[in-house]
């Protein structure tokens, strides 16, 4: 019990890191464009499918440097031929822009890498077991995902909050006709924070891409479960992100890892209707991936404004 | 949605008016009636009741995001389960002998989608904007993860199987041959459309433009917008029902993916592409997707990516849709300018087709390479034949584009610089407000 306990944990920790290493990126373009980036799991999937080729030809450890530099200059791209002239059409036609977007990637990654998962591996230099807890090898690629994330939203948060450019960026989230009156060039930081935003999803996905699946279908897996963390943590709130990231990585962790269901714990007492039998059957591990939407619908309606959020939209 | 301007209804209709509205439906339903004398084949049969579902389901969707503004991700979840019920209505009514003929069973997926539109929309109505379109996501994952755990009731991967020709008969009629099931998709369809252009002309359908344009003010008024908006969802949720159990009835099945991500992509990409702004535009839209999505897959393998640039291209450069950019065309040909304006699109035609044909060849041939490789090099696509391997292909899908692009651009300046001509002069003629 207390194996299971642990390593759940760790392993609910993990996902929850790299949930909150796309949530992080979606929040600070959401609160700064005021669009909520339907493709931001898209540029994950890019990341996964950069770094598989990128680590064919190069080695993973370049691959984990050029993948996210070149996924984020196309989320630059993005920006500053897609998003900035569909604005003047409002938010609404901003979140269709890359809802078609995203829709888009997912087909031409189909078209160039195919339906199937790639074989995307661990690096050999990884390809180790960490330590041993009650005689459970933990993989030490995992620890290094851990470490990535944790390295990353540390300096992010030092870069937000003590950096020069942090104090732009912040000061271009409430005030940008203040912060262009000062001589920057907002529609370029707007751009430049768009490109750094899908770069860190990327990131995810490079790191990602070997201990999950990587295949075209990996964008619309994580996608909805993306916008869940983002609206429970509540709308534009970074801290809220990383509660919630680190809220759902742990759910549905230790969701996965049990068995138990209605059935078993109240036996006998089970009812008559087929209907009903489903669901008296069915095992916590097997609601385990509705359990996030559970979750957002339970705080819409007990907290419409998501955990740490203060506006209501 | 500011763009967008309500459906220019007059005030108080005259007596010509009338006879044009009464006029017009009624060719509408004389149209249906024709239109399988005219195109009999079976092939033709199924496309139209395919249209007239998808017709349904998009002016269901924009009662949502044309008409209340809100852009929902999840409107598949009330025609899948209008579908479903439907489909265990169906089964329900032949197992148990009851005197409900097939017309009928729309009915029973509309009172499905409305009950599920009540229970779930209480919540996701509360808010409007990007937190509503999230949420219809969620609870459109929610929904559609629960139907592959409650296996009984969704049949699982398979779905669940109905036979409609065993339900009570009225007038003898088999509903077997396509035929007669057009004739019941056409005769819903005529009412749905009815009922719905009906809905837009009440002070309730005016409120819902105003929750879209300004729901501060609504509030300022005294009606409260979260319960305007969630009437207009529980309609949606109706109207989507009825299109899912029409579904169900016209393919004898429901499974899972009636309540997927990709239905409900389906009816965004219908309703924006044809029009969010005016009541024809989705069913403009409806025809075009259904229609392109039947024809396109014959042509290409990669249709649904044609399909999402389409998609993109619409919402950069046409963000009223088809409906929107005839409409705009309006006060251009009234004030007699349309000869200008048309000549130079027939101007921008050659270059943008060009460049255009170059990007499909350029696609067309990426596809060959990444997709099947092993295969023949000489693919046929959109009718063409040709090498894909030769590098004279990729040099005329390359200059193509580059070439065709150039020039273009120019002939762009120079629609543009029309326009503007046309646009002043419909503007002094008075034809603009």
């Amino acid at each position: 019990m207390l194996e299971l306990i642990v390593i759940s944990t760790l392993n609910g920790v993990l996902f929850g890191m790299l949930l909150f290493l796309m949530a992080s990126g979606l929040t600070v373009i959401f609160s700064m464009l005021g669009v909520l980036n339907f493709a931001h799991a898209s540029f994950y999937m890019i990341g996964a499918f950069f770094g598989f080729q990128l680590s064919r030809w190069f080695g993973f450890w370049p691959a984990l440097v050029i993948a996210p530099v070149l996924a984020g200059a196309l989320g630059a791209a993005v920006e500053r031929y897609g998003l900035r002239n569909v604005h003047k059409n409002g938010h609404v036609a901003e979140l269709l822009f890359t809802f078609g977007l995203a829709f888009a990637i997912e087909e031409i990654v189909q078209m160039i890498w195919g339906k199937s998962p790639v074989d995307y591996r661990v690096p050999a230099s990884l390809d180790f077991p960490a330590f041993t807890i009650f005689s459970t090898n933990y993989p030490a690629y995992k620890m290094f995902m851990l470490l990535v994330s944790i390295a990353i939203f540390a300096a992010l948060l030092v870069g937000l909050k003590k950096t020069r450019i942090g104090m732009i960026v912040q000061a271009a989230l409430t005030h940008p006709h203040m912060v262009g009156h000062l001589g920057h060039n907002v529609g370029r930081i707007f751009m430049l924070v768009f490109g750094f935003g899908t770069a860190l999803a990327a990131v995810a996905g490079v790191i990602a891409g070997p201990a999950l699946v990587t295949q075209s279908n990996m964008a619309g897996l994580l996608g909805p479960i993306l916008f869940v963390v983002v609206v429970v943590g509540g709308l534009g709130s970074l801290p809220g992100a990383f509660i919630a990231s680190l809220l759902i990585g742990l759910l549905q962790t230790f969701a996965v890892s049990m068995n138990g269901s209605l059935a078993s714990v109240f036996g006998p007492l089970g009812p008559g209707h087929t209907l009903l039998a489903d669901i008296w059957n069915v095992t916590v591990a097997q609601i385990a991936p509705i359990l996030p939407y559970v979750l957002l619908v339970l705080i819409l309606t007990f907290r419409p404004m998501g955990l740490l959020g203060t506006r209501e939209t | 949605m500011s763009e967008i301007s309500a459906p220019s209804l007059p005030a108080r209709s005259t007596r010509s008016d009338s006879v044009k509205f009464y006029g017009l439906w009624i060719a509408v339903a004389v149209a249906l009636l024709v239109l399988p004398r005219i195109f009999s084949s079976g092939g033709a049969l199924t496309t139209f009741s395919l249209i007239g579902i998808s017709i349904i389901f998009a002016l269901s969707y924009n009662i949502l995001l044309g008409q209340t503004g809100m852009l929902s991700f999840g409107h598949a979840v009330y025609y899948g389960l209008g579908g479903f019920l439907a489909v265990h209505g169906m089964n329900l009514i032949a197992s148990s002998k009851l005197p409900i003929p097939l017309p009928l069973v729309p009915l029973i997926g509309g009172v499905a989608g409305l009950i599920f539109a009540m229970i779930l929309g209480w919540v996701s109505t509360r808010r409007s904007g990007t937190a509503f379109a999230m949420i219809s996501l969620g609870v459109a994952e929610l929904v559609a993860s629960s139907a592959l755990i409650l296996r009984s009731f969704f049949g699982g991967e398979a779905g669940i199987t109905a036979n409609r020709t065993k339900l009570f008969r009225l007038f003898d009629w088999s509903f077997g041959p396509q035929i007669q099931i057009y004739y019941l998709v056409a005769a819903w369809t005529l009412i749905a459309m009815i009922l719905m252009y009906a809905l837009t002309r009440t002070p309730w359908g005016r409120m819902c433009n105003a929750v879209r344009d300004n729901p501060e003010r609504v509030q300022f008024v005294g009606y409260d917008p979260h319960m305007i908006r969630y009437i207009a969802f529980c309609f949606a949720g109706f109207f989507a029902g009825i299109a899912g159990a029409l579904s169900a009835i016209n393919f004898e099945i429901a499974n899972s993916a009636y309540l997927g991500a990709v239905q409900s992509g389906t009816v965004l990409f219908a309703a924006y592409i044809g029009g969010v702004g005016l009541f024809i535009g989705p069913i403009i839209g409806a025809i075009f997707v259904t229609y392109l999505s039947l024809a396109l897959s014959d042509l290409t393998s990669v249709w649904q990516l044609y399909f999402g640039l389409i998609f993109i291209a619409v919402i950069m450069f046409a963000p009223g849709g088809i409906a929107g950019l005839l409409m705009k065309h309006r006060p251009v040909l009234r004030a007699g300018m349309i000869g200008t304006v048309l000549r130079s699109y027939l101007a921008a035609l050659v270059p943008t087709a060009a460049m255009l044909a170059g990007l499909v060849l350029a696609i067309e041939i990426v596809v060959h390479h990444t997709v099947n490789a092993s295969d023949d090099p000489n693919i046929k696509a959109f009718g063409m034949s040709f090498n894909a391997a030769s590098p004279l292909i990729w040099g005329l899908a390359a200059a193509l584009i580059v070439v065709g692009y150039i020039v273009a651009r120019k002939t762009w300046t120079y629609v543009a610089h029309a326009w503007d001509t046309a646009m002043t002069a419909a503007r002094e003629k008075g034809f603009l407000a």
